[in-house]
């Protein structure tokens, strides 16, 4: 009963650290660049957090540059639209998941801490393909046109 | 079978092939090496097929007939160039500094706060700058001991350099245990080197 009351009280603490720490945060944004979370819409700046279900988008002159807490770098060119599906971190073991989508548009990639430790918990996925990434950096090009 | 049938029927076959709309490129992925030089691997996946790439500069199309077809991109500069403005937008890699403590005392050694310097200048030339204080310890003692003692450390960092004037909102702080020594050691080996606190700017 101890142990269980205890194990639950970690869960809750780790819940609260989870949710005061963002997933990301905007570095660069010029030009055109709007973060969609839940049914909001927003002009990011630097130093505005990227939350796990953030939908970014760039219009024509766009780009955005966002590291996330496991030291992912991730930059999208213009016309590009990326979502960040699931992002979870552990900053003691290392676990974690990062899972995003271009879904039109560039997108630039350094990979994290993450996939060090995890990397088949790291999933960036296309309109048409599925990646794996084993500690790199690669750029997507996933084209103007979902199917 | 007189010879110039199957000769006619490869004619047609080369004919079909070349009248059939090639398949257009969809997506493409381009590996680039690291910044230290060293070349990781992206694995590109559709339902029908798969490409690693594990060389620099190396490319994979998807195709829309769902194939993958893999190459080497034809210059560096070429990538460098279609992907300027998304290269552009990159933040700045993150950089470490590694602090330690005089042995057996709660203090962190001259050369340790000689670095605070060079963070404050960090700090200041990078966008929306954050700091996370990461504890690390050498392996003697249990997991769960080695984790509560790195936290303890990484904070009595974070107020080492609130003190030198390092007070940072986007400041965390993190207790990594013995799972990431500097010098690799067996169980219960006491190591110096790794009794360490880094200190990330990104």
């Amino acid at each position: 009963m101890m142990q269980s009351w205890m194990t639950i009280t970690l869960v809750l603490a780790c819940g609260a650290s989870w949710a005061a720490q963002p997933a990301g945060v905007v570095k660069i944004a010029k030009g055109s660049v709007a973060i969609e979370r839940a049914s909001e819409t927003r002009t990011p700046t630097p130093g505005d957090r990227v939350e796990a279900g953030d939908r970014i988008v760039t219009g024509k002159d766009g780009q955005v540059g966002i590291t996330l807490r496991d030291n992912t770098l991730l930059s999208a060119g213009p016309n590009s639209v990326l979502v960040l599906d699931q992002f979870a971190f552990d900053s003691t073991t290392h676990a974690g998941v990062i899972d995003a989508s271009v879904r039109r548009g560039t997108l630039a990639v350094v990979s994290g801490k993450i996939a060090r430790q995890a990397p088949e918990s790291v999933r960036f996925r296309t309109p048409n393909a599925m990646l794996g990434v084993r500690g790199t950096s690669f750029v997507i090009d996933a084209g103007q046109e979902a199917p | 079978m007189h010879p110039a049938i199957p000769i006619l029927a490869i004619g047609a076959l080369i004919a079909w092939i070349e009248d059939a709309p090639a398949p257009a490129v969809r997506e493409q992925v381009v590996l680039l090496p690291d910044t230290d030089g060293r070349v990781g691997q992206v694995t590109v996946t559709t339902p029908s097929a798969t490409a690693t790439l594990d060389r620099a500069y190396a490319v994979a199309e998807v195709l829309s007939d769902g194939q993958v077809v893999s190459g080497v991109a034809s210059s560096a500069e070429s990538v460098r160039q279609r992907f300027a403005a998304t290269l552009a937008a990159q933040p700045p890699q993150p950089v470490s500094f590694n602090v330690f403590f005089v042995f057996d005392k709660d203090e962190l050694t001259p050369e340790s706060t000689a670095q605070f310097e060079r963070i404050k200048a960090e700090l200041v030339s990078r966008p929306a700058p954050e700091i996370v204080v990461i504890g690390h310890t050498d392996r003697v003692g249990a997991l769960e001991y080695n984790d509560a003692l790195s936290l303890k450390r990484a904070e009595m960092v974070r107020l080492a350099l609130a003190q030198a004037g390092i007070a940072h909102a986007q400041m965390e702080v993190a207790g990594r245990g013995e799972r990431e020594p500097v010098v690799a050691t067996a169980d219960e080996v006491a190591e110096p080197r790794n009794r360490r606190v880094e200190i990330t700017v990104r």
